[in-house]
């Protein structure tokens, strides 16, 4: 769930030196993978790799739903995988052709599991963590040495709120997240389907919404990282991205990312091959290239967020595997919680919960 | 033979280009969500024949249209969409104004040089300018900065996710089709109507408003609304510039396609903006034909 710029369709197509008639099409979230990947795989393979990247699970959605989207790999986030094999858009893969499956890790794959019984029709590529990115000193200015930093009252308790809104907060414009967290806060189920149960999401919005200076789920990072805003709700990976671009402009900024003690929630990002791909056999072979160890290191180690293959982890850099807020520990994994997808009826009644959280309407 | 086939190229564009898409988005309002590819139903199935035919229009209803009236939300959305694009469009005509007289105004040598620098914004994105508005306009900004550094505020303005972020970026982008007509209008006017009136004793002010503005009537008509039409639907604006609560019907459009995965409720309040729309674009046309009339 990585969602830097507003890189709808910024097209990055790689061209091998030799002609083949071999082509494999991917579509990945933007700025999601180390781009010298790319080369290597069309050196060791000879197939043509085209790479296009969009930054929203529901543009991924509309194109699959659409169908002929012409793309044989895509990256839908768990809860929308889901969904989508229901609507029959991607086809089972055939694990004869993925032999490098065994370097997944189980703890993530049974995780999965609740979205793809039996990892049927996808593989995990990197998941994450939903929490709060701080600006440590200048929060710590205003909220005292003992601002609750590790905690959802950051954010939940109007009254920290009321001190923090005048140097800028902002939320992620993503329903399917952010009531979950609300409805965790005040100890509800979080992955509650039932509309009353969601509607008590409104109760906690309400008092901090005049503190909230925008719902969005990519400007953070720049804000964050440029110091216009103090506090964000928002993905780990994108979090800790601000924090080094602050390291980089040596602004004074200073970022940390913590996945809430009362409990985050964790997503998956899953590979697919749509149902209509026309290079089944290429997508596979680039599954494939992407489960072996080392590739799949190489590309946590560059954006920075976990992955799902527990081979690939002796070839991590320890800034990755190290960080805690990239790897938590088995404990603090213990402490997060996830969610299915709603029901058309309920999904409106969140949306509409939301619209009204977000413009008092 | 030849003048049909000339008509014809207009209407065959018409046809494929505006047509044709609206009677599938029509279809689509009349049909129900469905958890399937395309995400709707019913689906028109031509091989069954007749039978096909009949229990895919037995399919349809206008549902989709009651269930818009249930919720306040869209009449909400649609009515501060019309008065954000009404309050757009005067600002426009308030800034574009001035800017087409005096181009109009200037030495002969020098307005094709005024009419470049008024097209070349067009030259870069449109989403790189909105973009460049949001450095301006941001807390630890341009605009702030120079305002802080000059003493004029003690602590940032918050213009940025505001309505005002919002009219200031409308108004920036839609200026060109504002000054562009009006700038042709004022261009055709004889000066020397302007001294004529001035000889039979108008002071400057009274000969403006008497003489120029209603010769550049047409012009300022046809500006406001090519400001205003596309306003009304805007969508990036408001989405990169405004605040979380500024509701407009684009963004109400966006939630229900996206979002929701309502095709069939999007698409109808496609069609209800369509309509709206279809009122102020007749009017336009009504008056370009007069114009050309008086011309003619």
């Amino acid at each position: 769930m990585k969602t830097p710029f507003l890189t709808l369709t910024a097209t990055l197509a790689l061209t091998a030196g030799l002609a083949q008639a071999d082509e494999v099409r991917v579509y990945n979230w933007s700025d999601y993978i180390d781009e010298s990947l790319l080369a290597k795989f069309e050196e060791e393979t000879g197939i043509d790799l085209i790479y296009d990247v969009f930054d929203s699970n529901e543009v991924l959605e509309t194109k699959m739903l659409a169908g002929s989207s012409g793309y044989d790999v895509v990256v839908p986030t768990g809860t929308f995988l889901q969904r989508q094999i229901s609507a029959g858009a991607f086809q089972p893969l055939d694990k004869s052709k993925l032999p490098n499956i065994e370097n997944m890790w189980d703890v993530i794959s049974e995780r999965t599991e609740k979205y793809d019984p039996g990892n049927e029709y996808a593989i995990n590529y990197m998941w994450g963590t939903t929490g709060i990115g701080v600006n440590e000193p200048k929060v710590r200015e205003i909220l005292g040495e003992d601002a609750p930093v590790t905690s959802w009252d950051l954010v939940f308790d109007p009254a920290n709120m009321e001190k923090l809104a005048d140097c800028g907060v902002m939320f992620l414009d993503a329903p399917a997240e952010m009531i979950p967290a609300a409805l965790n806060y005040i100890g509800e189920d979080p992955d509650s389907h039932d509309p009353d149960v969601i509607a008590k999401a409104e109760e906690v919005y309400m008092p901090i919404r005049p503190y909230i200076q925008k719902f969005h789920s990519s400007e953070y990072i720049n804000a964050l990282a440029n110091g216009d805003i103090c506090v964000a709700v928002g993905w780990s990976g994108d979090i800790l991205q601000a924090r080094d671009r602050a390291a980089e402009a040596d602004n004074g900024v200073e970022i940390s990312y913590y996945a809430p003690d009362e409990g985050a929630q964790m997503w998956f990002d899953q590979m697919a091959i749509p149902v209509d791909a026309p290079n089944p056999e290429a997508a596979h072979t680039f599954l494939n290239f992407i489960m072996d160890a080392e590739n799949m290191a190489a590309a946590s180690n560059y954006v920075y967020y976990a992955n799902g293959n527990k081979a690939s982890q002796e070839y991590l850099a320890e800034d990755v595997i190290g960080d805690p807020a990239i790897y938590p520990s088995p404990e603090a994994m213990e402490n997060t919680y996830t969610t299915t997808p709603f029901e058309p009826r309920v999904q409106r009644d969140v949306t509409r919960l939301w619209t009204k959280i977000k413009s008092g309407t | 033979m030849r003048r049909f086939t000339l008509i014809a190229i207009p209407y065959f564009w018409l046809l494929v280009l505006f047509l044709v898409p609206f009677v599938i988005v029509l279809k689509i309002s009349l049909s129900d969500v469905a958890l399937a590819r395309p995400p709707y139903t019913p689906q028109l199935d031509l091989s069954l024949g007749w039978e096909g035919l009949r229990t895919f229009f037995s399919g349809l209803d206008f549902e989709n249209f009651v269930f818009l009236t249930t919720d306040d939300l869209y009449w909400k959305a649609y009515v501060s969409s019309l008065k954000i694009a009404l309050v757009s469009t005067l600002l426009t005509l308030m800034v574009g104004y001035p800017i087409a007289y005096g181009m109009a105004r200037a030495p002969n040598e020098w307005r094709p040089t005024l009419l470049m620098l008024v097209i070349l914004p067009f030259w870069t994105s449109f989403l790189i300018r909105v973009y460049s508005w949001m450095g301006i306009l941001a807390n630890e900004g341009t605009l702030n900065t120079v305002l802080l550094w000059l003493g004029v505020i003690d602590t940032p303005l918050q213009i940025m996710n505001t309505n005002t972020a919002v009219y200031i970026g409308i108004v920036y982008t839609y200026l060109p089709f504002m000054v562009l007509p009006i700038y042709s209008a004022l261009e055709k006017m004889d000066e020397s109507l302007i001294e004529a009136a001035e000889d039979l004793g108008c002071s400057k002010l009274a000969a403006f408003w008497l003489v120029t503005w209603p010769l550049s009537r047409n012009g300022i008509i046809a500006g406001c609304f090519l400001v205003f039409i596309p306003a009304i639907g805007e969508f990036v604006i408001p989405s990169l510039l405004g605040g979380s609560g500024t509701l407009m019907i684009g963004k109400v459009l966006f939630e229900e396609f996206f979002s929701n995965r309502d095709w069939p409720v999007a698409s109808a309040v496609a069609v209800i903006l369509l309509l709206i729309l279809i009122i102020p674009i007749i009017l336009f046309q009504r008056n370009e034909q007069k114009a050309r009339e008086a011309e003619g």
